[in-house]
C-alpha cells in the first residue's frame, strides 16, 4: 500500500477494474503473445460478461492488446483503431468458475504464432494472469516477470536461476507448474530488477528450453 | 523509519516532528518505494495535472456517456446563477466536470477510486483557488488525503464492492475534508477531526448504480460529496469535534459495510438500479 494506490492510477475511465483493468490484462496478453496480434476471441466472463459495453471493457482490452496503458486516450477509438491495423477481435460471453471479471484471449500473431491468456481484473486497477496456455499460473505484472516453457527434468531450473544470479538479478517469487511428470513445464519468475536482453538470449539457448520471455511491469 | 496505521498515529508523528501530516506521508512514501522525495513529488504533481485537464476539459464539453446518461451537467451548473458561495459552488462543478470526464472515457486520477475520483480534486481546486495558491499547496494536499486514504484502505477498504459507496466516496470526502484543513492552516488533530466529521455522516452510504455503470447516482454524488468535505474541514476549523474519533469511525464503516447486503454492493441488485427507472434504462443498455 503506497500513496500512489490512493491517489492513482492516472486511467481512462470510467471504472479502476472494468476499464484500467482490462486495459492492464490486453496488455499483458499481448506481451505473452511476444508479437503484433492479427486476431483475437476475447471471451468474458461474470461482471465482464454482464457489462462490458458500458464500462468501455471491450475498447479497453483491445487498446491494452495494442499496447496502449491504461492512461492512453486512444482507448476510447481502440475498436475502430484495432480495424485499422488489422486486428480482427471477435467477443464472447460465456459462464465459468472464475473470478467475476476475467476474460481469456485467444490470440493469433502476426508471424502465426499463438497465445491462450485468461486473466481476472481485481479491482483498482490491478490484475491477476490465471493461465497461459492451459497452464495454472498467477502473477500481477508488478515486477519483471520472466516466463519459461521448459522441459520438465533436472537442472532447467537451475541453469536458469545462475543465468539470473551472474546477471545479479533477484528473484522476488517464482512457481512451476506441469501438466505431466516429465512433459513441458512453464515457470513463472518475478524478479526485482530488470533482466536484459542478453540474459534472456542465453536463457533461450540452454538445452531443455523452449521458449523463455519477460513482461516488463505495467 | 516513518510507520502509521492509525489515524491517530499519524497525527502523533505529525505533531511530534512539528510536520504536517502532507509531510508525514511524503517522507513516509519515499521510504516505502525507496525513490527519491524528487521522484515522488513530481509523481504526485503529475498526477494532480491530470485532475487540473479533467476540471477543465469537465467545465467546457458536453459529450454525453456511452449510455447517454449522463454528460453536460457540469457547463450546466457553471453557467446558471448560483446563490451558493463561489468556493461551495466551484467544488460541487468541479466534481461534476471530473466525473463526467470519467464516465465518457476521458483521463482522470482514481481517488481513491474512479467513482469517486471528482471529489478530491474538486475541493481542493476549489479551495486552492480561494487561496490563490500555487501546485505546491495543492500538492501537499494530495498527500494528506492520500495518507488518509491509506490507513481507511488498510484498515477498512475503499471498494464499493466490499463497503459500498461509503466506501468510496465516504472515503475520498473524508480525505478531501482532511487535505482541505490542513491547506487552511489547521493542526493534525483538526484535519482528523475533519476526516471523522465527513466520514460518519455518510455512513451506510449504499452503491446501487443504474445498469452497474459508474454513472447513475455516481456523477452527481461527486458533486454532494465534495461539497460535504468542504462542510466537515469548516467545521474542524471552527474547533468542532467529532465525539468518535477518527479510527473508530473508520473500524464502523468497514463493520458496516460488512453488515450491507450484497444486493446494495455493486452488484446492482437493489436500490436505485431496481426502480422502474433503473430496470428499464438497464434493458435498454445491456438488452
Amino acid at each position: 500500500m503506497g500513496v500512489f494506490d490512493i491517489i492513482g492510477p492516472v486511467m481512462i475511465g470510467p471504472s479502476s477494474s472494468h476499464t484500467a483493468g482490462a486495459a492492464r490484462l490486453g496488455k499483458m496478453a499481448g506481451t505473452i503473445l511476444g508479437e503484433v496480434p492479427v486476431k483475437a476471441v476475447i471471451t468474458l466472463y461474470g461482471s465482464f460478461a454482464q457489462t462490458y459495453k458500458g464500462h468501455g471493457t471491450d475498447k479497453a482490452l483491445v487498446a491494452g492488446l495494442m499496447g496502449f496503458a491504461a492512461d492512453d486516450e486512444r482507448i476510447k477509438d481502440a475498436l475502430s483503431l484495432a480495424e485499422k491495423s488489422g486486428l480482427e477481435v471477435v467477443f464472447k460471453s460465456s459462464q465459468g468458475d472464475y473470478h467475476p471479471n476475467t476474460a481469456e484471449f485467444e490470440l493469433s500473431g502476426v508471424s502465426g504464432k499463438k497465445a491462450r491468456v485468461r486473466g481476472a481484473s481485481l479491482g483498482g486497477g490491478s490484475i491477476r494472469i490465471t493461465s497461459i496456455d492451459g497452464y495454472e499460473v498467477e502473477f500481477a505484472g508488478e515486477y519483471y516477470t520472466l516466463i519459461t516453457i521448459h522441459q520438465d527434468k533436472p537442472g532447467v531450473i537451475a541453469n536458469i536461476t545462475q543465468i539470473l544470479a551472474q546477471q545479479n538479478v533477484n528473484i522476488a517469487f517464482m512457481r512451476v507448474s506441469r501438466k505431466q511428470k516429465g512433459a513441458q513445464a512453464l515457470m513463472i519468475l518475478e524478479t526485482d530488477q530488470p533482466i536484459a536482453l542478453r540474459a534472456i538470449n542465453a536463457m533461450n539457448e540452454l538445452s531443455g528450453i523452449q521458449s523463455a520471455l519477460v513482461v516488463q511491469p505495467i | 523509519m516513518i510507520n502509521f496505521k492509525y489515524i491517530a498515529e499519524l497525527v502523533e508523528l505529525a505533531e511530534s516532528s512539528k510536520k504536517t501530516i502532507a509531510e508525514v506521508v511524503w517522507g513516509w512514501e519515499s521510504e516505502e518505494s525507496q525513490c527519491s522525495s524528487d521522484v515522488v513529488w513530481n509523481k504526485m504533481h503529475a498526477g494532480l495535472k491530470v485532475m487540473q485537464d479533467a476540471v477543465r476539459q469537465g467545465l467546457q464539453e458536453q459529450e454525453k456517456s456511452f449510455s447517454g446518461l449522463v454528460g453536460g451537467d457540469a457547463c450546466r451548473f457553471t453557467n446558471a446563477d448560483t446563490f451558493l458561495g463561489p468556493v461551495v459552488a466551484k467544488a460541487a462543478a468541479y466534481a461534476l466536470g471530473v466525473s463526467e470526464v470519467n464516465a465518457r472515457m476521458g483521463k482522470i486520477v482514481a481517488c481513491p477510486t474512479a467513482g469517486s475520483c471528482g471529489i478530491v480534486p474538486g475541493a481542493i481546486l476549489a479551495v486552492g483557488e480561494h487561496l490563490k495558491c500555487d501546485d505546491k499547496v495543492l500538492v501537499k494536499a494530495l498527500f494528506t488525503a492520500a495518507g488518509i486514504g491509506a490507513v481507511i484502505s488498510s484498515n477498512a477498504t475503499v471498494a464499493g464492492a466490499v463497503g459500498g459507496c461509503q466506501a468510496e466516496c465516504g472515503s475520498a470526502a473524508a480525505m478531501a475534508a482532511a487535505a482541505v484543513t490542513e491547506m487552511l492552516g489547521g493542526t493534525p488533530k483538526q484535519s482528523a477531526h475533519a476526516l471523522a466529521l465527513a466520514l460518519k455522516n455518510l455512513l451506510g452510504l449504499v452503491c446501487d448504480p443504474v445498469a452497474g455503470l459508474v454513472e447513475v447516482p455516481c456523477v452527481k454524488r461527486n458533486a454532494f460529496a465534495a461539497v460535504h468535505a468542504l462542510l466537515a474541514a469548516q467545521m474542524a476549523l471552527a474547533g468542532i469535534e467529532s465525539v468518535i474519533p477518527a479510527d473508530e469511525v473508520i473500524e464502523a464503516m468497514y463493520r458496516i459495510g460488512l453488515d450491507l447486503p450484497r444486493t446494495l454492493k455493486e452488484t446492482s441488485e437493489g436500490g436505485l438500479a431496481k426502480t422502474p427507472t433503473g430496470e428499464r434504462i438497464t434493458e435498454g443498455i445491456n438488452g
